[in-house]
C-alpha cells in the first residue's frame, strides 16, 4: 500500500531552480554522492548527455546552463527509476528533472509537433487527443450497466470515479472503462462520474515542462470537485493518481484517493466468489511506473490476477521496482516521432520483447497509457498473434461473465 | 517593420456542427470558436518578421466569444498591441467586413504590412485581404508562404500555386498579404505566459464605424451533406463472409 512517507518526500511548496537549495528537497540534491546509479538505471541513460548525476555536478559548479541548451533531456520519461535507485533518496523525477526540463523547453527553438498538439488539446479540450469534451462520457452508452453522471444527478455519492482521458476517448481504453464499470457494479459500489465536466488531471503537464497548463487544469478540476459531495476519488489513471496525491494538495485537495486496481483489490474477498468464469491464460504483469515504483502497489494487481480461476501468473525479468517504463510518461506519450528521428529504441518495444519471452499470452496492465503503447509495440515486432494486452479490470470483467 | 495582423474567430470543427432552426446558420448553442488557422499562421509570420527586423505587431480581431483569450495569446506570442473591434457581427459578408476594416485600420497606419489568413474556414471566401487592399489602394498578394524584406520599402514574397509550384514576387511596401502558411508552424506558448499577459497587458477596444455595406450574396440554405452510399458489413464466420463476398463479386461481374 502507498505509504505516508512517500508524500513527505514530495515538495511541500512550489520549488523553483532559484529557491531549490533553500528547500529540504533542494538541500537533499546537494547530498548527491555522484555514484551514477541514476544513469545506470535510466532506460534512456545512454542517450542522455546530461543524466541526473551530471546535472547535479553542474548545478554545484554553477554551470547548469549547459544542461538547458541540450535537448537530450527530452528523453526523460519520468519513470522514477533514478529516484527509486538513488542511495540518497533524492527526488530526481519529481523535483529536479521537471525544473531542468522546463528550462530546456524555454530555450528549445521548437516544441516537437506531436507534443505541442497534445498540450494545446489538453488546454482547449481537456484531453490530449483533441476530442470534443462533449463526447467525454459517450462510452457510457455501451457500458452495459447504469453509470450515474453527477452533472445530471448531483446527489451525494460514495465513489467519485475519475475516468481520465485514455479510458474516456481511446477505443481500447473505453473497453477498460466499461470493464471497470461492470466490476464496480458487481461489487455494488455506489459510484458516479463527472461525465463531460471532467478534464485531464494534468500530471503530464507538470512533468512535460508545462506547469502553467497543469495549474489551469488543476484549478478547473478543483472547482468541479467542490460542486459535489463524495467520500473518495477513485481514478483509472496512475498519472492522475500521482497528480491528485502530490500536486493537488498544494491547493487544498484533501479527498480520500485510490487507484482502481488497489481499490478493487481492497474488495477482493467480496469479488472472489463472483469470478466464476475460468480464464486459462498465462499472464505477465507490467508494473507501471506511477503505480509501482512511485506508489508501491506491487501486490494488489497480482492478487487480483491470481484470484481469477485458471490464470497462471509469470513475472518478467524486470519486475516490481526494476520494471521498465512503457515510454509514455513525462510527455513520452507524444514524443514517439521525435524519439524515432533521434534513433532511440522505443521503450514499449524493449518491454514487450521481455513480456513475450516469458511465454505468457496476456500482458496485463494497470495504467491507461499502456494499452495503446504495448499493442502498437506487439504489432511493430510482429508478436500480436502471440500476446494480447489487457487491463487487469478487463480480465476481471471477463471472469465475471457467465459461461456461454 | 510595423505589421497589422487580422484575426478572425471561426467555428471549431472538433465540436459537431448543427444547423440552426432558420436553416441558414449554425446553431450557436454548442458552437465554440477558435482562431482561424490561416490567421494563426499570419500572426506567426508577423512575429517571425518582427523578431528578424524589429518593429511592432498589432493584432486586430472583431469581437466574438473567446476572442479575448485569442488576443492575450497573441500578446504572449509577441504582438505589441491587441485590438478588439466592437459592433462587428459575424454575419457580415467579406465585402462588408473589408469595408469596415478599411475605415478603421488607418488609425494603426503607417504599417509596412497588413497580414490576414488567405482564407477562413467559415465561408472559404478568401477575398478579405484582396478587397481590403483595394479599399486602401495598396498592393496585394494571396496564398503567401514566405516574406523576405529587401531594401527599405521592398519585399520578396513567395506565393504557392497548385501542384507545389511557387512564384516569387517583388512588392513595394506597404502591402496587404493573404498568408497561406508561415515559414514554420505557429509556436507553442506556455500557458503561464498567456496568464501573465492577462495580468499585465490590456486589450484595446475600438468600435466599428459606419453602417455595414449590403451583402451582395445571400445564404439561402445551410445543410449537412447527405450520405450518398454506405459500406455493407459482411457478417458470419470467415467462410460464410467469404461466400457472401464471392456472391457479390459474381453478381457485379467481377469474377
Amino acid at each position: 500500500m502507498a505509504t505516508a512517507a512517500a508524500r513527505t518526500m514530495e515538495p511541500p511548496c512550489e520549488i523553483t531552480l532559484e529557491n531549490l537549495f533553500h528547500t529540504p528537497e533542494g538541500r537533499r540534491v546537494l547530498t548527491c554522492l555522484q555514484c551514477g546509479a541514476c544513469v545506470a538505471t535510466c532506460p534512456y541513460g545512454e542517450q542522455m548527455d546530461y543524466p541526473p548525476r551530471r546535472i547535479i555536478a553542474l548545478l554545484r559548479a554553477g554551470l547548469v546552463e549547459k544542461v538547458f541548451t541540450n535537448d537530450s533531456l527530452l528523453a526523460c520519461v519520468a519513470c522514477y527509476a533514478c529516484k527509486a535507485k538513488c542511495p540518497r533518496q533524492i527526488d530526481l523525477t519529481g523535483v529536479l528533472l521537471p525544473l531542468a526540463k522546463e528550462q530546456v523547453l524555454a530555450r528549445h527553438p521548437e516544441l516537437p509537433a506531436e507534443l505541442q498538439k497534445a498540450l494545446e488539446n489538453k488546454l482547449r479540450y481537456g484531453n490530449p487527443m483533441g476530442e470534443s469534451p462533449r463526447k467525454r462520457a459517450a462510452w457510457t452508452a455501451t457500458a452495459g450497466v447504469p453509470i450515474r453522471q453527477l452533472p445530471t444527478d448531483p446527489r451525494p455519492v460514495d465513489v467519485l470515479w475519475f475516468v481520465e482521458c485514455y479510458c474516456s476517448f481511446y477505443p481500447r481504453g473505453q473497453d477498460n472503462a466499461r470493464a471497470t464499470a461492470r466490476v464496480m457494479h458487481a461489487l455494488g459500489v455506489d459510484f458516479a462520474i463527472l461525465g463531460n465536466e471532467e478534464k485531464c488531471a494534468g500530471e503530464c503537464g507538470r512533468l512535460t515542462w508545462e506547469p502553467g497548463l497543469f495549474d489551469t487544469l488543476m484549478d478547473y478540476n478543483m472547482t468541479v470537485f467542490s460542486k459535489y459531495k463524495f467520500n473518495r476519488i477513485v481514478t483509472s489513471c496512475p498519472h492522475a493518481y500521482d497528480a491528485f496525491k502530490i500536486r493537488y494538495p498544494i491547493v487544498g485537495f484533501n479527498y480520500a484517493l485510490e487507484h482502481t486496481t488497489p481499490y478493487v483489490a481492497r474488495h477482493l474477498e467480496k469479488l472472489r466468489p463472483l469470478l466464476k468464469r475460468r480464464l486459462d491464460y498465462t499472464v505477465t504483469y507490467q508494473d507501471s511506473c506511477c503505480l509501482g515504483r512511485h506508489n508501491n502497489f506491487y501486490d494488489e494487481p497480482r492478487a487480483l490476477l491470481t484470484a481469477i480461476p485458471g490464470v497462471k501468473l509469470v513475472d518478467m525479468t524486470h519486475n516490481r521496482v526494476n520494471s521498465i517504463c512503457c515510454g509514455g510518461g513525462g510527455g513520452g506519450m507524444w514524443l514517439d516521432t521525435y524519439y524515432k528521428t533521434k534513433g532511440y529504441e522505443r521503450l514499449s518495444e524493449r518491454r514487450v520483447k521481455e513480456a513475450v519471452a516469458t511465454g505468457a499470452d496476456v500482458l496485463a496492465v494497470s495504467c491507461d497509457y499502456e494499452i495503446s503503447r504495448f499493442e502498437d509495440a506487439l504489432k511493430v515486432l510482429g508478436h500480436d498473434k502471440k500476446m494480447v494486452v489487457r487491463d487487469v479490470m478487463e480480465l476481471l470483467a471477463e471472469s465475471l461473465e457467465v459461461q456461454p | 517593420m510595423n505589421i497589422v495582423v487580422l484575426l478572425k474567430m471561426v467555428p471549431d470543427v472538433v465540436e459537431e456542427l448543427e444547423v440552426a432552426p432558420d436553416g441558414k446558420s449554425l446553431n450557436a448553442e454548442f458552437l465554440r470558436l477558435i482562431v482561424n488557422e490561416r490567421d494563426a499562421h499570419a500572426l506567426e509570420e508577423a512575429v517571425l518578421l518582427k523578431e528578424r527586423h524589429g518593429g511592432a505587431v498589432v493584432a486586430v480581431a472583431p469581437e466574438a466569444p473567446e476572442v479575448d483569450e485569442a488576443l492575450f495569446t497573441a500578446l504572449a506570442k509577441g504582438a505589441d498591441r491587441a485590438v478588439k473591434i466592437t459592433g462587428f457581427t459575424s454575419d457580415f459578408s467579406t465585402r462588408a467586413a473589408a469595408k469596415l476594416l478599411a475605415q478603421l485600420l488607418p488609425r494603426f497606419l503607417p504599417a509596412d504590412l497588413l497580414l490576414a489568413g488567405c482564407q477562413a474556414i467559415d465561408d472559404v471566401d478568401g477575398q478579405l485581404a484582396a478587397i481590403l487592399a483595394h479599399e486602401l489602394q495598396l498592393p496585394y498578394l494571396g496564398l503567401v508562404t514566405q516574406v523576405k524584406l529587401e531594401a527599405a520599402g521592398r519585399a520578396t514574397v513567395t506565393k504557392e500555386f497548385a501542384g507545389g509550384v511557387r512564384g516569387e514576387f517583388e512588392m513595394t511596401l506597404p502591402a496587404v498579404l493573404g498568408i497561406q502558411a508561415a515559414e514554420k508552424p505557429p509556436r507553442y506558448i506556455p500557458v503561464a505566459k498567456v496568464r501573465a499577459a492577462m495580468k499585465t497587458q490590456k486589450i484595446e477596444t475600438v468600435p466599428a464605424a459606419g453602417a455595414p455595406a449590403a451583402a451582395l450574396v445571400e445564404v439561402l440554405q445551410l445543410a449537412k451533406p447527405e450520405a450518398a452510399g454506405h459500406a455493407e458489413m459482411l457478417t458470419g464466420s470467415p467462410a460464410e463472409a467469404a461466400g457472401k463476398l464471392c456472391g457479390i463479386l459474381l453478381e457485379r461481374g467481377v469474377l
